[in-house]
């Protein structure tokens, strides 16, 4: 089963990974914060070694969105992202797991789940059983 | 070409079951074998096929690993790698039966995940390549790549021994046909491919414990499943409920031959819960409508089951038969059975099989809201659509 794990931060200091930006971080004593970091680097060998990693992007800062809007037949584009707010979509891991139990304990393990916020959510499958 | 291929396809397996029986390096197998096949393919076209293509391809295979050991052993000496002298007999008289099995056990070791027994399968025992298992299951080479290779490490030192039983072997099995399956129209081919290949791996092993009561139950189930294929979708995709397929679109050869097989193993052989569900899917292949099926009988097969393996799929099954042969109240008496049990919360089986009975009982404000939350829950595109129909026509 595949998921979608929706990674968020801060837009203020937008450079990836996010999470080494954040100010809840960088309030961290630094021993705390080498092994956030450390934590971050073994979670990702871990999923890429288990075969679970399928996708993962990076984002551009959200003041360089195109937000499109079709308004009485004629397109209109606006600069800069749908909805303001203190935490923007900074990126996403497509992965492939065994069960929700899972993919919610690595999202859980994601730095930016302490500092900002992680999303799950599971990603439709084409193919079904018949009822 | 073709011959060749498929020939070389066929001896693979046994090929690298004798060098992993022998050398106990998996990966170190897997790569001699290969090297064997490339030569095979380019000198048999040349010179013919030997007269024993399989103690060919072994000899040839052996001879690369040994190689290959020894200048690892060289490059290595000071370490106490397990000397080439200490491996088990020849392994140029193929023991070809057991060797497959061995293999297939190998693969399918209780250490590993699901995913990673599927995958090494297909790639040992299959013959797919990694590129062909990463299509069926939609992701890139490079992840089913790493599966692969994380398995093989998994297993390494593993005892390599004809499995007690096969129940970790056919369980893989049947989670490679119910992936293809599921998916069988639209973009799905490559998918489609797996149940197929689930058949022949069955076969094989049917054909190598052809006593093996729960193999025979696997193999005929999976026939009987798959006759129904060209009837459960529509063209545009949309799935058609058991109850409202056209039965003349079942593949009668698939039918006759699962058909042919319960019956003799369920006189021969000591029950299984693989032969149960043949039996129940075989009721249903020799009935000409929903209306027309024996559902006691299928209400029967389902207690039987519960009574090898009581879990909650078997009694959501149960339920459907008894609201089929009792009506409906008797059928929501049974589900009433899963409510507080915490494996079925957010399951939406369970709540599609109530709106189903709800609705046979003429209830159906509350089925409309069962189908729709049956809908919301289920991650399945072609399900969701299904079901969402179903709540529309009562809306």
């Amino acid at each position: 089963m595949k998921y979608l794990i929706m990674i968020y931060g801060n837009p203020r200091n937008w450079e990836h990974p996010m999470f080494l930006h954040d100010p809840g971080f960088l309030a961290l004593p630094p021993e705390e914060r080498e092994e956030v970091a450390r934590q971050a680097e073994e979670l990702r060998r871990e999923i890429t070694e288990s075969g679970e990693f399928v996708a993962g992007v990076a984002l551009a800062d959200p003041a360089l969105t195109k937000n499109v809007r079709g308004r009485d037949g004629v397109p209109v584009t606006t600069d800069g992202p749908y909805v303001e707010s203190k935490e923007q979509l900074a990126g996403y891991f497509v992965l492939d797991c065994e069960s929700p139990e899972r993919a919610a304990s690595i999202a859980a393990r994601f730095p930016d789940a302490r500092f900002a916020a992680v999303e799950v959510r599971p990603i439709m499958d084409m193919a079904g059983q018949e009822m | 070409m073709t011959g060749f291929e498929d020939l070389l396809r066929g001896l693979a397996p046994q090929v690298l079951a004798a060098l992993v029986r022998r050398y106990r390096d998996f990966e170190a197998a897997e790569d001699a074998t290969q090297e064997a096949l490339l030569a095979a393919a380019t000198h048999w076209p040349v010179d013919g096929v030997p007269d024993r293509p399989d103690a060919w391809l072994i000899r040839v295979a052996s001879r690369k690993l040994t190689d290959q050991l020894r200048s690892e052993q060289a490059s290595r000496r000071r370490e106490s790698a397990v000397p080439v002298s200490l491996v088990a007999p020849a392994a140029d008289v193929p023991i070809v039966g057991d060797d497959t099995l061995m293999l297939l056990a190998m693969c399918c070791h209780p250490r590993l995940t699901a995913a990673s027994q599927i995958a090494l399968t297909l790639r040992a025992v299959g013959g797919l390549t990694t590129a062909e298992i990463a299509r069926a299951f939609l992701v890139p080479e490079q992840t089913m790549a790493q599966r692969i290779s994380r398995a093989k490490q998994k297993i390494k030192g593993a005892r390599f021994t004809v499995p007690a039983d096969m129940r970790a072997v056919l369980h893989v099995l049947y989670l490679i046909f119910n992936e293809g399956y599921t998916a069988s129209s639209g973009p799905s081919l490559h998918r489609v491919e797996l149940a197929r290949e689930a058949i022949r791996l069955t076969r094989l092993v049917h054909a190598l414990l052809p006593s093996d009561g729960e193999v025979a139950g696997l193999l005929a189930l999976m026939l009987l499943t798959d006759a129904r294929r060209p009837a459960r979708t529509l063209a545009d995709g949309s799935l058609v409920p058991l109850a409202a397929q056209d039965r003349s679109l079942w593949d009668r050869s698939l039918v006759s031959e699962g058909l042919a097989l319960v019956r003799h193993t369920l006189t021969h052989a000591r029950v299984g819960v693989y032969q149960v569900e043949a039996a129940i899917a075989a009721v249903h292949a020799e009935a000409a409508s929903s209306a027309e099926t024996d559902w006691a009988q299928i209400v029967g097969l389902y207690g039987v089951l519960a009574s090898l393996d009581p879990n909650p799929v078997v009694t959501l099954n149960l339920a459907v038969a008894v609201g089929m042969a009792d009506g409906p109240r008797a059928g929501l008496a049974v589900l009433g059975q899963l409510s507080g049990d915490a494996r079925m919360v957010g399951n939406h089986r369970l709540h599609a099989v109530r709106a189903h009975l709800l609705e046979m009982a003429g209830s159906l404000t509350e089925a409309h809201e069962e189908y729709r939350e049956a809908a919301r829950l289920t991650t399945s595109v072609p399900e969701q659509r299904y079901l969402r129909s179903r709540a529309a026509r009562l809306g």
